[in-house]
């Protein structure tokens, strides 16, 4: 029977089915991180279990950590200092390898866990956090779960798993100069709406897809929850496997089991007759550089566009609170905040976007604009490569790493009715601080705004050079 | 058998893609237990910038507040899988949340708790959230049954979800019956796919060894 690459991969994985919706699934990998776990690890205690394979599951302190580009590390906040050093213990005593807060290598966990090898083709990976999605660009099911089931992984090394349903989206033809990966999801999000692939686990394909490298592929899965999907996928080809080549030495290193990798890797697509519950096509020649003009990934607009007029009340909520008219242009709005990095935005790829747009521009007056790499080793890699130089010089923040003001769980909160030029994924009302306003954008988007102080399409800078 | 029937007073929150951020916002994430979560509910629609309640928001309205029913918008509780927001809800009196549509994550989270979420046609919402002044809502959880002065919706529930919520099924405890399964499955998928065997303590060892 044709089966889907996420069919393959569930059954790949089933343990046991428990009933027609619902079936044991294994995983090869579980992350976590310090606030989504500390209650399962409570619970686990409760019961007096034990981690059931300790190797499959890693931790790092990645949401409530400091930023500031201080030598040690040292976390202010108490609650959330508690919450580092429970994450230690508990790490020490089920024997989890942990990022910890001044390791060098620590980071978003769904940054450092590909560049470090720990992401391949055909794997399972299951995270207390919605945006695992990620993994989806090398062939791997991702997804994000709640703390109940983060005790049951823990335990069982598996999940009790509701089946999705199949959807495919394939998108055609070449970015225009300009656009990148984050321009094409939010597009997407934009036409579907932000359940548009609510109950599914989307396979994005197309020779927009093919041409993308695997961090930009990162981008487009990880944001694929942001339309309501349950999981994301792209096939693995010669470009994931050039990428897991560079990051995995015990494969790389080693060709007979590279050759047998490689071979269970070929089956890693759907089958020809495959049937999707839902298609979608887009044309990604359409492409304009996006950004979001209200309080939902989906409120995205292309920013040559004028704000639309609202649809329902949750639009014009939205307007409201992003203290937008319909009708205005969105380019030219002033932003007094630029942020790049997040596990969407925070690679170094991201980093080399900004830092083309930037080039000896400097940061405009009035705007305070932080760079928060995504990892330790994609802050260092910058460091090499005189992105961080540049961009300190042109008056860029150059902080730590972490999720930041991503989602402000750390200091790194917004003022009320500050607006903000963001690389991030949610432009949710308060996201990044009480009040204030997101609109979400590439990060050579994000660089266009952070140099002019307003809402800019980067095209018109990039022509400039 | 537990209470089926869930009944009394419902507050409308006519507000699509209401996410868990807003249900429990990122203060109030810091805790290593689950206790105080109830303070964090709808933070910001309920306490203005100065910490006063707003006068305007549905649950600081006498007759709304603290009932054990809400009237969500379509995908309510989308976005962060954050369990925090189905244990603050709880916390804060929610026996049940009625919608058209439920953000998948928490649809789960919810389930794992014995958060009641009924899933009822939009046109059944449009017309409660029309309603003038408060409404009484009865959900028959063992008829998959929502009743109020429109008349009566059905949702639906998995038999597992049923089984969680009527009869206390505890999932890690079924779960753990079946730890033989999957000792012999990890033994057997880790012959035939060795590379994916212990990649996070593999990865830290050689991080740890490149560090040295």
């Amino acid at each position: 029977m044709s089966k889907t690459l996420y069919r393959k991969l569930v059954d790949a994985h089933t343990v046991v089915q428990l009933d027609a919706d619902n079936v044991l699934l294994y995983a090869d990998l579980h992350l976590m991180n310090e606030y989504t776990s500390p209650q399962a690890f409570a619970g686990l205690h409760e019961r007096g279990l034990k981690t059931l394979y300790p190797g499959q599951n890693v931790a790092t302190v990645s949401h409530i950590i400091p930023t500031h580009a201080d030598k040690l590390r040292i976390i202010q906040d108490g609650d959330s200092a508690l919450q580092a050093s429970n994450l230690k213990r508990n790490c020490e005593r089920h024997g989890i390898p942990l990022f910890d807060t001044n390791d060098r290598f620590q980071g978003i966990e769904h940054v450092i866990a590909p560049e470090h090898g720990m992401i391949r083709p055909g794997m399972v990976v299951i995270c207390g956090d919605s945006h695992t999605t990620t993994y989806g660009a090398l062939g791997a099911l991702g997804f994000g779960i709640g703390t109940t089931e983060v005790e049951h992984l823990l335990a069982t090394q598996t999940l009790v798993y509701r089946l999705a349903g199949d959807m495919r989206i394939r998108i055609d033809g070449a970015l225009p100069p300009g656009t990148t990966a984050k321009d094409l999801v939010l597009m997407v999000i934009a036409r579907i709406g932000a359940q548009g692939a609510r109950g599914y686990v989307v396979e994005f394909c197309g020779s927009t897809i093919d041409a993308l490298s695997i961090e930009a592929r990162f981008t487009v899965c990880n944001m694929a929850v942001e339309a309501g999907a349950r999981g994301a996928l792209i096939a693995p080809d010669e470009t994931a496997l050039r990428y897991v080549l560079e990051h995995c030495p015990d494969l790389a290193g080693d060709a007979d089991l590279l050759a047998r990798a490689r071979a269970s890797w070929r089956l890693l697509a759907s089958d020809p007759e495959a049937r999707f519950d839902v298609e979608h096509v887009f044309d990604a020649a359409e492409l304009a550089p996006i950004v979001t003009w209200g309080t939902s990934p989906d409120q995205a607009m292309p920013v040559t566009s004028l704000v639309p007029a609202a649809r329902d009340a949750s639009d014009t909520r939205a307007l409201q609170y992003a203290g937008l008219a319909s009708g205005m242009p969105i380019a030219g709005v002033d932003v007094q905040h630029v942020f790049i990095g997040s596990c969407t935005n925070g690679r170094i790829e991201d980093l080399r976007a900004v830092a083309e747009v930037v080039g000896t521009r400097k940061v405009a007056p009035g705007v305070r604009a932080m760079v928060v790499p995504g990892s330790g080793a994609v802050r260092e890699q910058a460091e090499r490569e005189g992105i961080a130089a540049q961009l300190i010089a042109a008056g860029f923040e150059w902080r730590k790493p972490g999720c930041s003001m991503c989602l402000a769980m750390n200091d790194d909160v917004l003022a009320p009715g500050t607006r903000c030029a963001s690389t991030t994924n949610r432009n949710f009302e308060g996201r990044q601080g009480r009040g204030a306003i997101t609109h979400l954008m590439s990060p050579a988007m994000a660089a266009a705004a952070a140099v002019t102080g307003k809402i800019t399409d980067v095209r018109s800078l990039l022509e400039e050079v | 058998m537990k209470h089926t029937i869930i009944e009394g007073v419902a507050a409308p929150l006519p507000i699509a893609n209401l996410d868990t951020d807003q249900i429990m916002p990122k203060q109030f994430l810091r805790g290593i237990d689950k206790a105080g979560l109830d303070r964090g509910v709808f933070y910001d629609l309920r306490f203005d910038a100065a910490g006063k309640p707003r006068a305007d928001f549905v649950l600081n309205q006498p007759a709304c507040a603290h009932g054990p029913i809400l009237l969500g918008g379509a995908n309510f509780g989308c976005g962060s899988s954050r369990e925090h927001a189905v244990w603050g809800l709880q916390q804060f009196g929610v026996k049940a949340v009625v919608a058209s549509s439920f953000g998948e994550i928490f649809y789960s989270n919810a389930m794992n708790n014995g958060l009641m979420l009924a899933t009822v046609p939009p046109a059944y919402m449009e017309q409660m959230f029309a309603q003038e002044g408060p409404l009484q809502l009865r959900i028959d959880v063992e008829r998959l049954e929502v009743t109020s002065v429109i008349g009566t919706a059905r949702f639906t529930l998995s038999e597992r979800h049923r089984r969680m919520f009527m009869d206390g099924l505890d999932m890690l405890g079924a779960s753990l019956l079946h730890l033989p399964a999957i000792e012999a499955f990890a033994t057997k998928w880790r012959e035939d796919n060795p590379w994916l065997a212990d990649v996070a303590a593999r990865a830290r060892a050689r991080l740890d060894g490149q560090a040295a």
